[in-house]
């Protein structure tokens, strides 16, 4: 069972092959050259090229462009310089509590990480300096987090990316997980059911953002009578306030993303054993117990991996802000990759590749930490 | 209930059939593709523990039709909205077509009758999503039947050496050499690497290390690479084109391919193939008549999913594109006129271009569910 695409382990080894096709290099080089060629070209290369321009300014000259080497300059930029407000946003008049809040999160997280070096014999330099680096990014992360997003602070759109990423992959998750273990039941009409849902999944993501554009619509959209009711004749609209028209991006991502996660995780409770549950049911379990001790832990490694999934696509999101609210009021709902998208149309070239890097930097970090962590603190709660 | 009746009443025999269905074991890629034991006929037992109570019945139709409202409540109002005129939509919310507003069809009109590059749009987004998807399906299956039936091992130092020659002629190329002359200088550089130091170092890679490098291609956000293969293209006189949206989606989109195939591929069995061989197939007869037909399930749902990412691509076409190539996304971006959105126009565009992919994925489910009861008959 392949866990997650990251996972080693599961698959058979390839070497089980071997009397079949051991020696057949006509067949390897035309079977995976070609994939790897393209990969390198169209990944590895733009990336190294774009690395190279996130550390030099660049500039359209008579007849051409000229590419200066600056150092660390767009990121120095970023995150103390001329861009600091928009890119990590403002920290000031942070409450008591929030203090307090980065204090202990950064303690539990160096009592933890110490534990973790005292548990891993053999490897314990290696754990130590895996741990540190690990605790200081978190660390950096929660604390303009919590600060940007606490008393007079304004995130910026390194906190905004991380606010839709973790807002839409929860909501999406639990609601998919809900609605899979409700349509698994023995109803009838499950299946129309499952094709209607994936009906969003299919609209373009362009489309979605206008579809909610419309219905948050507070004086011409479906729901005006009841925006009415709600703020009665006050000029509200969810476009033009920060955290409305955060929330009405996160919706649309939701309404547009739920399918995934439902599709797979009811394909997955689909195909569990059903002896178990009815194990747990003739024993007399209460549906609870039987969710929550039986389901849920067969149903940890897919979604880890469905978490996975759709966090890293989370963290790309550009067309949802674009189009929705224009990363508006202000940059409020600007995410990395559309400050980089706005960025390159300013010919900043630099400082858009720059952004660029920071964006696969964090993803990296957050996917490997879903990957590492999360798994094995789950399988070690749940077998 | 009856699906799996009736399955059992067949004779299933036929070689494809029993692949798919020795290999229903609960994998997850292949949970995607709905081949793991289904929900019908579960049970063994004469009273059904799992059957639900009229209440729980109920309340799970709730659910059910409570989500299917969120879901279809969007689009009834995109439908209702590409049917009104300016002054309908300007005027305040109308909800019923002949109830409180006249139909018009004025939009659909427009679009599609006198607004010039509609068809262009739809064309290029067809061709695009079409071939680049298959594309990426012909790649992205023989890598992932590769990975699964082959033993790669590239010894790390080679792969090293390689991406160093790519750096040695990006590095000259930008130094101000010609291009040529900057991949002659790499390929000397990556020829002269593995026939001396790159020998002394053993350490090599693995199937899963490949697989894994491969799949995480997908974190690279497409801004970190669009900007290059902007300067690429440009070179290349191929910017606002379509082949160089498909080189680049095909790229973009390999990865996911390979993550959906591998686990596809590693489920069919091999002894199939040896039966094959033995038999004096040759190694494409087998490919061609045994694997394929076993991966079918498999292959239609990854065409699927991939045509999706490229048919609805917004970014990487917007920044490659500018007119002749321009996909539908970006028309419906293009209708947020100065004068403000035209509702109107924009429903009807985003109807136009979502309906073919509706269609294709109605029909595909059952082809899917297919699939499902095939691997219905171990269970």
């Amino acid at each position: 069972m392949a866990e997650t695409d990251i996972d080693k382990t599961g698959h058979e080894p390839a070497s089980r092959d071997v009397e079949l096709f051991a020696h057949d290099t006509a067949s390897k080089r035309l079977l995976l050259s070609p994939t790897v060629l393209l990969v390198i070209f169209l990944s590895v290369v733009p990336l190294l090229f774009s690395g190279y321009l996130a550390l030099s300014r660049f500039r359209f000259v008579r007849g051409g462009f000229e590419v200066n080497f600056i150092g660390f300059d767009n990121f120095e930029k970023l995150l103390v310089g001329s861009q600091q407000r928009r890119f990590v946003g403002n920290l000031e008049q942070t409450p008591w509590w929030a203090w307090a809040l980065i204090a202990l999160f950064v303690a539990a997280q160096a009592v933890m990480a110490v534990q973790a070096v005292r548990r891993s014999p053999g490897h314990r330099v290696r754990t130590a300096v895996l741990r540190m680096v690990v605790l200081a990014v978190t660390a950096v992360l929660v604390y303009v987090a919590v600060r940007s997003l606490t008393g007079e602070g304004i995130p910026g759109t390194l906190v905004v990316t991380l606010v839709f990423v973790f807002l839409g992959v929860a909501l999406q998750y639990f609601l998919g997980l809900g609605l899979a273990l409700v349509a698994a039941q023995q109803l009838r009409g499950r299946r129309l059911f499952r094709t209607l849902y994936l009906i969003p999944m299919i609209v373009t993501p362009v489309g979605a953002a206008f579809l909610f554009r419309m219905v948050t619509d507070t004086s011409k959209g479906p729901l005006e009578p009841l925006w009415k009711l709600a703020f009665g004749d006050s000029d509200f609209t969810w476009v033009n306030e920060p955290w409305p028209a955060r929330i009405a991006i996160v919706l649309a991502d939701t309404w547009q993303w739920t399918p995934f996660m439902f599709v797979i995780l009811l394909a997955a409770v689909e195909s569990l054993p059903p002896e178990l549950t009815e194990a747990a049911k003739v024993d007399g379990a209460r549906a609870w117990s039987q969710f929550w001790l039986v389901t849920f832990p067969q149903l940890i490694p897919v979604s880890l991996t469905l978490v996975l999934i759709r966090s890293i696509e989370a963290f790309k999101i550009v067309d949802l802000p674009q189009v929705l609210t224009g990363g508006g009021p202000g940059t409020a709902t600007e995410s990395l990759s559309l400050q980089a998208l706005l960025e390159w149309r300013a010919v900043n070239l630099g400082g858009s590749a720059a952004l660029a890097y920071v964006l696969l930097f964090v993803t990296t970090f957050v996917a490997l930490l879903i990957v590492n962590y999360g798994r094995r603190r789950a399988v070690a709660r749940f077998t | 209930m009856s699906e799996s009746t009736q399955i059992s009443a067949d004779p299933p025999k036929t070689v494809t059939e029993t692949a798919a269905a020795t290999e229903a074991q609960p994998g997850w890629g292949r949970a995607l593709f709905g081949l793991g034991r289904n929900g019908g006929g579960r049970s063994r037992l004469a009273h059904d523990p799992l059957a639900l109570s009229p209440r729980a019945r109920a309340g799970a139709y709730a659910v059910l039709v409570a989500w299917s409202l969120i879901v279809l409540f969007p689009i009834y109002w995109m439908i209702t909205t590409s049917f009104k005129t300016p002054l309908d939509v300007n005027s305040g919310p109308v909800y019923l077509p002949g109830v409180d507003f006249e139909g018009t069809t004025e939009a659909w009109d427009y679009i599609i009758n006198e607004e010039p590059q509609t068809t262009r749009a739809f064309v290029n987004t067809v061709v695009v999503g079409v071939v680049s998807s298959l594309l990426t399906l012909v790649l992205g299956a023989s890598a992932s039947y590769g990975l699964s039936r082959l033993e790669f091992r590239p010894r790390l130092a080679s792969v090293v050496a390689f991406l160093a020659g790519i750096a040695v002629a990006v590095a000259t190329t930008i130094a101000g050499l010609a291009w040529q002359m900057g991949i002659l200088l790499g390929l000397a550089f990556f020829a002269a690497s593995i026939a001396t130091w790159a020998r002394r170092f053993e350490f090599r890679l693995s199937n899963d290390d490949i697989a894994f490098w491969l799949i995480s291609q997908r974190i690279l956000p497409p801004i970190a690479v669009v900007l290059p293969l902007y300067v690429f293209f440009q070179q290349l006189q191929l910017l606002d084109t379509r082949t160089a949206l498909i080189v680049t989606y095909v790229g973009a989109n390999v990865p996911i391919a390979i993550w959906l195939l591998r686990d596809f591929f590693a489920g069919i069995p091999v002894h199939l193939e040896e039966a094959a061989a033995i038999d004096g197939a040759t190694r494409p007869q087998t490919f061609w008549f045994v694997v394929l037909p076993a991966a079918v399930p498999g292959l239609v749902a990854t065409f699927l999913f991939i045509m999706v990412f490229a048919w609805n691509e917004f970014l990487i076409a917007s920044v490659l594109t500018s007119a002749d190539a321009q996909t539908m996304p970006m028309l419906v971006v293009a209708q947020n006129a100065t004068r403000g959105p035209q509702w109107w126009n924009m429903s009807v565009l985003i109807l136009i271009m979502s309906l073919p992919v509706i269609l294709m994925a109605g029909f595909l489910e059952r082809f899917i569910a297919r699939g499902l009861l095939v691997g219905a008959v171990k269970g």
